[in-house]
């Protein structure tokens, strides 16, 4: 474990531990609020959006590929919108809708479109390309304070940590708003929380990190992130705190263990190619929710429901 | 807010008629509605509704299901929007009065499985001292422990909320509220599916809250409690219906305009009506 280590893995599975991180915490609160698929819907929904702006930018930068994916959100909406009241069609079934057509048409779309040079294929945007953002400047651990090579590093790296830290930032400085209004929002809303602006800012959150994730790791890992570290996370304690953090363990053990067993697992098998690191790194942190389901010290309270006396 | 052209024609209605603004509030008046509706569609939750309620009292907002009493509540809080109308808390704008108002919301609009000790929902009541960022300091914990003595559950504070009975759940709600300080206590449904230990133990807080000169202004839906927990009723069926002392305006003529009619004369008769 050295120089080809610091090559060839150091960078990607940092990329995966960021993106894992920034989509868990927000999942945290989208759980208890119970629009856990939110992050599934952006992920969906972004990839058009995504297209659009590639095509008319002709690159993958990061700006124009957000904006692609703000305006698709707003189509998003307006469609729902429009199926549920003209259609008569419930929410949930209009969400499910629009969300898989948007998607199936971006795949549409970029098949048809020229992106042979660039990572921008329907295969990265299912599993993304983690495996190929290497250090290619790094010769070892030395690299890591050298200016030369710390130039080179792959600007996922850069953009990912960027993100990470600001939704941990603003995870930590909202926290008291966070957890009031997803508890009790009327309660939050008579105290003169602005109950609204939390709600659309945890949502922007976590459109950001499925984007900037998306870029890195395809959709696959978004979905799952948002979604299995938290819920694992529940099912080890009872207290709020405790649970964000057993979340972003579990995200970032997730991001290592997958990356490893997808780049080693099919060697120590016999097998001659390794497996998509991001496929790994979401079937990963599957296992550990099922492994928390059975033996997680307070399984028993999720999905419980109400207190059978309420009303 | 925005309202749909049907919600826009509702505030029309309600306007209609008031051609002069109503006296000024007096500052000692917890609580003054003028004119608030409140509509969820097409149809209104509540209609046009005026409201004074006393101070130092203890209001029952008592009507049929459906009445609107809860949305009376929540929207004069700012809760759920409304369509037209004016609420003053202590003669301010309500939004610059929350220091003084706290609520208790239903039990049942909450999520009881949230991964939360009871202490923790208690300290949620001193928000408006600790703002986002300051930090929680013993004598905070000691003040939301106080509380909790209050409504006897001092002894659950570790507990995640979940495991606690509903009437034990109802009884954080009441110490969160106590926690606030505030000097106007609005509860929804505050004895909805409570044991009885847990209704005796609400009625004497709010008893002691009344002593210490607060208002408290509660929606309720048990007619044969209101002589012995009350002292002023507000009955309301989407319009208001009647307002006053219990001895004044608690009585048969109103129960009829407000239920319907619905009501049997022995049941009415158990409850101990005025005039």
């Amino acid at each position: 474990m050295g120089a080809e280590f610091v090559q060839f893995s150091l960078t990607p599975m940092l990329i995966g531990v960021f993106a894992a991180v920034a989509c868990a915490l927000p999942g945290n609160f989208l759980i208890l609020r119970r629009q856990a698929l939110i992050g599934d819907a952006i992920s969906h929904v972004v990839l058009p959006g995504i297209v659009v702006a590639f095509l008319l930018t002709g690159t993958v930068a990061a700006i124009p590929m957000m904006l692609g994916a703000g305006v698709a959100a707003v189509v998003a909406v307006a469609l729902i919108e429009a199926i549920r009241r003209l259609g008569g069609i419930e929410p949930g079934a209009a969400m499910g809708v629009t969300f898989t057509t948007l998607f199936a048409g971006g795949v549409l779309l970029l098949e048809q479109s020229d992106t042979s040079g660039v990572h921008l294929d329907v295969e990265h945007a299912l599993m993304g390309n983690l495996e190929s953002l290497i250090w290619f400047q790094a010769d070892g651990w030395a690299s890591l304070v050298d200016p030369v090579a710390l130039a080179a590093l792959p600007p996922e790296l850069g953009r990912m940590a960027t993100v990470c830290g600001l939704v941990l930032l603003a995870t930590i400085l909202f926290w008291r708003w966070l957890v009031m209004s997803t508890f009790d929002e009327g309660f939050a809303q008579a105290m003169g929380l602005p109950v609204s602006a939390i709600g659309l800012g945890l949502v922007t959150l976590a459109a950001i990190s499925a984007v900037a994730a998306f870029d890195a790791v395809g959709s696959i890992i978004v979905i799952a992130m948002f979604i299995c570290p938290p819920a694992a996370a529940r099912l080890m304690t009872e207290r709020l705190g405790v649970q964000v953090a057993w979340s972003v363990a579990f995200a970032v053990v997730s991001a290592v263990l997958g990356y490893v067993l997808a780049g080693y697992g099919p060697l120590w098998l016999g097998a001659s190619n390794a497996v998509s690191a991001a496929g790994m790194i979401a079937t990963v942190s599957g296992v550990i929710l099922g492994l928390a389901c059975l033996f997680a010290p307070h399984r028993a309270r999720i999905g419980a429901g109400r207190s059978p006396d309420a009303v | 807010m925005r309202k749909s052209t049907g919600q826009a024609t509702l505030a029309l209605a309600a306007e209609a008629g008031r051609t002069k603004l109503p006296d000024p509030v007096p500052g000692d008046c917890p609580m003054a509605i003028r004119g608030l509706t409140v509509s969820y569609g097409e149809k209104p939750a509540v209609f046009s509704v005026d409201a004074r309620f006393a101070p130092g009292a203890m209001t029952a907002i008592i009507g049929p299901n459906g009445a609107g009493k809860s949305t009376l509540l929540k929207a004069a809080l700012g809760v759920i929007p409304r369509v037209s109308g004016e609420v003053r808390v202590f003669g301010q704008p309500v939004e610059q009065a929350r220091d003084r108002i706290a609520y208790v919301p239903q039990r049942a609009s909450v999520d009881w499985d949230f991964p939360a000790t009871v202490m923790d929902v208690v300290l949620m009541g001193l928000y408006r001292q600790v703002g986002l960022l300051r930090r929680l300091t013993g004598a905070h914990r000691a003040a939301a422990r106080a509380c909790l003595d209050r409504v006897g559950m001092a002894d659950f504070a570790a507990r995640q909320i979940g495991q606690l009975s509903g009437g034990q759940q109802q009884r954080v709600f009441l110490a969160r509220a106590l926690a606030q300080e505030a000097d106007l206590y609005l509860l929804d449904e505050p004895f909805a599916g409570v044991d009885a230990a847990t209704e005796r133990a609400i009625i004497d807080v709010i008893k002691t809250l009344r002593e210490e000169g607060k208002s408290v202004i509660a929606v309720h839906h048990d007619l044969t409690t209101v002589r012995r927990y009350f002292d002023h009723v507000f009955l309301i069926n989407v319009r208001k219906v009647a307002e006053g002392p219990v001895d004044e305006a608690f009585t048969e003529a109103a129960l009829n305009a407000a239920y319907g009619g619905s009501l049997a004369a022995p049941y009415l008769s158990q409850l101990e009506l005025a005039g």
